[in-house]
C-alpha cells in the first residue's frame, strides 16, 4: 500500500445496476469519488440514495457492474483482508443504527474492543474524546441508545462512525433531524475533519444548507443514474429541469442568501 | 499532509509510534515519532501516562512531534492530556515541529476540554444484590396493578364493543384465528397423536399387571378429555401464539406505532388487542377438541395393536367410560386459559420499551408467565369441579 495522493479516485463506480425483484433502482450508474473531498449525494426521495451506499458498502450485492473502494474490489477479497479493510471506513446509518444493549460510550468502544488492543482507561478517554467531538454532553456516554433523541442518537452514530479514525465517512442524511445550530455545528465538524485527518466524505443529504457549506462536489441522482457531478456552480447553471428546480427553489434561494 | 491521509490499516510495515524522554537543563524533551495512529498506540499511552505522573526537576517541557508519520484524533487525545497533565505539576509547556493539520487537530481535541468519565462509578455488590431484590419485588407490584388495569380496559373494551358491534375488527380477528388457531393444528395433532398412543402404550404395560388392561380406555379417556388435551394444546398455544402477540405490539411499540395509531384517533385496544384476545378464546376450544379427538385416536391405534381391541369396541368403551361432563369439563376452561395467554402475550408487547432487547426480555417473560398462569388456573378449576362434584 503507497502512500495514497489527494485526489486519486477512492471510490470507483462503474455501470452499477441493482434492483429489488422488479423494482430497478440504478441502471448503467457511474461515480468516482477522489481522495480528500465531500462529495454530496441529492436526488429525491426513492431514487437509490441509501441504496447506492449500501451497495458501495457491500451489504446488497450488486447486479452488475463493478464498485473499487481504496482501488479494491471487496467482493473478491479474501475474507480476512476485506475485515482489515472495512475498518478504513466509517457509516453513519440514517437513524443512527446504535446497538441498543450498550450504551453510547460502549458502542463507541465496540470497533476498539473488536479490532485492536487498547486499556479500558485509554478506550474510556477516547470514547469521551468522540462523544465530545461528535457534540454531545459529556454525560451521554452513560445513556442506552432507547435514551435519547433522535438528534443525539445521530451525533452518537458519528461518534461511533469516528472511532477509529476512518478514512472515508459515509454519510446517510446527517442533519436530518438536527436543530440549525447543531446542523451548523455538525458542517463544521465535518469541514474539520476533511482538514485534520485528511478525510473522504461520502455525503447524502437533502440539506441545502449543508451541500453549500461542506461539499467539494455534488452528484445528483435520478432517472436511475448520475446525472450530473460537478461543483455547486455547475448545478445552479445546469438546465436540466429537476436540478434547477433543487437548486433554484424557494428553499435553494433562502439558502444561499444565507450565505 | 501525504502521510496524514494514509491510514496504512494492516500496513505491518509501518513504523510503529514511539518516543524519546529526557531531561536536560530542566528541561523534559518528549520527541515523538513513527506512526502515531490509534492501532499503535496502546503502549505509548501506558508509559507517558507513569512519565507524566513524575516528571522529576524539569520546570519546563517540549514536545516534539515533527518525526510523526501519521497523526490521528488518538494521538491528539493522548498529547494534549499529557500537555495538561504537565501543565497540573507546574511545568511551562511548549510545542515544536508540529505541522498545520497536527495543529488544527490538537485545537480541535484540545477546545473540548477535560473528556468526561463514560462510565457510572460502580456499586458494592451487596448493595446490588439489596438493589436489585427491591427492584424485582417493586417491578412485580407495578406489573401486578398494570396487569388488573390492563384487564379492566378489555373488559371496558369489550362492553363498548357489544354495546357498537360495528367497532369490531373482523379482518385482524379472522387473520389472527388463522395463524393462531388454523396454523396451529398440524403441531398440536401430531403431538397430541403421539402422547396419546405413549400414555396408552404405558398404561397399557402397567395395567397387564393385575389383569386390568381393558381399563387402559379409561385412563386414555379420561387423562385426554378433563386435563391433558387442554393442557398441551394451551401450552403450545402461549409458546406459539402468546410469544407472537407479544414480539409483535411489542416491536410496534418499539417504532412508535402505536403512538402514531393513537394520534391518528385508532385505538389500539381496538385495533390489536381485542381482535387478539378474541381470535384467540375462540380457537383455543376448537383447538382442544381437535387435541382430544387426535388424543384418543393415537391411544385407540396403541389400543388396536397391543390389546387387540377392534375400533367398534374401542369407541362404545370409550363413551361406556366417559359421561358428557369429563369432556365438558375440558372444554369449559379452554376459553378462560386463552383469554389469559392472549391477555398475558398483548399486556407483554404493550410493556416493551424502547430498545430491540426489550422485545426478547418481554417475550420470554411473557410466554413463562402464560405457561405458569394456565398451569395455576387448571388446578385451581380442578379444585371448583371437586367442590362442586363434576
Ligand atoms: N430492502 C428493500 N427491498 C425492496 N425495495 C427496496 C429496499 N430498499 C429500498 N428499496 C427500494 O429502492 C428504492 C430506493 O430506495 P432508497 O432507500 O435508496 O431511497 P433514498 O434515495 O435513500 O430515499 P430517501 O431520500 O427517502 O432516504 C425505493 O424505490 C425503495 O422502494
Ligand atoms: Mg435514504
Amino acid at each position: 500500500m503507497s502512500t495514497s495522493r489527494k485526489g486519486e479516485p477512492i471510490i470507483e463506480v462503474e455501470g452499477l445496476d441493482t434492483r429489488f425483484g422488479d423494482n430497478v433502482v440504478h441502471e448503467n450508474l457511474d461515480l468516482t469519488v477522489k481522495r480528500g473531498e465531500i462529495i454530496g449525494i441529492v436526488g429525491g426521495s426513492g431514487t437509490g440514495k441509501s441504496v447506492l451506499l449500501r451497495t458501495i458498502l457491500g451489504l446488497k450485492r450488486p447486479d452488475a457492474g463493478r464498485i473499487r473502494v481504496f482501488g479494491l474490489d471487496f467482493s473478491t477479497l479474501p475474507e480476512a483482508e476485506r475485515r482489515l479493510n472495512e475498518q478504513r471506513w466509517g457509516v453513519l446509518f440514517q437513524d443512527g443504527a446504535l446497538f441498543s444493549a450498550l450504551t453510547v460510550a460502549e458502542n463507541i468502544q465496540v470497533p476498539y474492543r473488536e479490532h485492536l488492543d487498547l486499556s479500558q482507561e485509554l478506550m474510556d478517554e477516547l470514547a469521551a474524546v468522540k462523544i465530545a467531538m461528535a457534540g454531545l454532553r459529556p454525560t451521554a456516554g452513560t445513556l442506552y441508545p432507547s435514551e435519547l433523541s433522535g438528534g443525539m442518537r445521530k451525533r452518537a452514530g458519528l461518534a461511533r462512525a469516528l472511532a477509529l479514525d476512518p478514512e472515508i465517512l459515509f454519510l446517510d442524511e446527517p442533519t436530518a433531524g438536527l436543530d440549525p445550530i447543531g446542523a451548523a455545528a455538525f458542517d463544521e465538524l465535518i469541514n474539520d475533519l476533511k482538514e485534520t485527518l485528511g478525510l473522504t466524505v461520502f455525503l447524502v443529504t437533502h440539506d441545502l444548507d449543508t451541500l453549500h457549506a461542506t461539499c467539494d462536489r455534488i452528484a445528483v441522482l435520478a432517472e436511475k443514474h448520475v446525472i450530473l457531478v460537478g461543483t455547486i456552480d455547475d448545478m445552479l447553471r445546469s438546465s436540466h429541469p429537476w436540478i434547477h428546480e433543487y437548486f433554484h427553489g424557494p428553499r435553494a434561494r433562502a439558502a444561499l442568501a444565507g450565505k | 499532509m501525504a502521510g496524514l491521509s494514509s491510514r496504512e490499516a494492516g500496513n505491518e510495515a509501518a513504523e510503529p509510534a514511539s518516543y524519546r524522554a529526557g531531561i536536560e537543563n530542566r528541561v523534559l524533551r518528549l520527541e515523538a515519532a513513527g506512526n502515531w495512529s490509534i492501532v499503535h498506540l496502546n503502549k505509548v499511552d501506558g508509559e507517558l501516562r507513569r512519565l507524566v505522573a513524575s516528571p522529576g526537576e524539569a520546570n519546563r517541557a517540549v514536545i516534539g512531534l515533527s518525526a510523526v508519520s501519521r497523526f490521528d484524533t488518538a494521538a491528539a487525545a493522548i498529547i494534549s492530556r499529557t500537555a495538561a497533565r504537565l501543565e497540573e505539576q507546574g511545568l511551562r509547556v511548549e510545542f515544536e515541529g508540529v505541522s498545520e493539520a497536527q495543529h488544527l487537530l490538537l485545537d480541535k481535541v484540545g477546545s473540548l476540554g477535560e473528556p468526561e468519565p463514560v462510565r457510572r462509578p460502580p456499586v458494592p455488590a451487596y448493595l446490588q444484590i439489596l438493589g436489585k431484590i427491591g427492584e424485582t419485588l417493586l417491578a412485580m407490584a407495578a406489573e401486578a396493578r398494570a396487569m388488573l388495569g390492563f384487564v379492566g380496559a378489555v373488559i371496558v373494551t369489550v362492553g363498548r364493543t357489544i354495546a357498537n358491534p360495528r367497532r369490531f375488527r373482523l379482518v385482524p380477528f379472522v387473520h389472527h384465528m388463522e395463524k393462531s388457531g388454523f396454523d396451529a393444528l398440524p403441531l398440536v395433532c401430531l403431538l397430541t397423536f403421539l402422547i396419546g398412543a405413549v400414555v396408552a402404550q404405558q398404561g397399557a404395560v402397567q395395567l397387564r399387571q393385575f389383569g386390568a388392561e381393558v381399563f387402559t380406555v379409561n385412563l386414555i379417556a379420561i387423562i385426554f378429555l378433563r386435563e391433558v388435551g387442554l393442557l398441551l394444546t394451551a401450552i403450545i398455544v402461549a409458546g406459539r401464539s402468546g410469544s407472537a402477540f407479544t414480539a409483535e405490539i411489542g416491536s410496534m411499540k418499539m417504532r412508535e406505532e402505536i403512538d402514531a395509531m393513537r394520534t391518528l384517533g385508532l385505538d389500539p385496544m381496538d385495533m390489536l388487542i381485542l381482535p387478539r384476545v378474541a381470535a384467540l378464546t375462540v380457537t383455543l376450544p376448537l383447538l382442544t377438541f381437535i387435541a382430544d379427538v387426535m388424543g384418543l385416536v393415537g391411544g385407540g391405534l396403541v389400543v388396536f395393536f397391543m390389546l387387540d381391541m377392534s375400533p367398534g369396541v374401542y369407541i362404545t368403551r370409550v363413551q361406556e367410560a366417559v359421561g358428557f361432563w369429563t369432556f365438558g369439563v375440558g372444554l369449559v376452561k379452554a376459553p378462560f386459559m386463552a383469554a389469559v395467554i392472549a391477555l398475558v402475550g398483548c399486556r407483554a408487547g404493550l410493556a416493551v420499551t424502547g430498545s430491540a432487547e426489550s422485545v426478547g426480555a418481554m417475550t420470554t417473560s411473557s410466554v413463562v408467565r402464560s405457561i405458569f398462569l394456565v398451569i395455576i388456573l387448571d388446578a385451581l378449576f380442578a379444585m371448583f369441579f371437586t367442590a362442586v362434584d363434576i
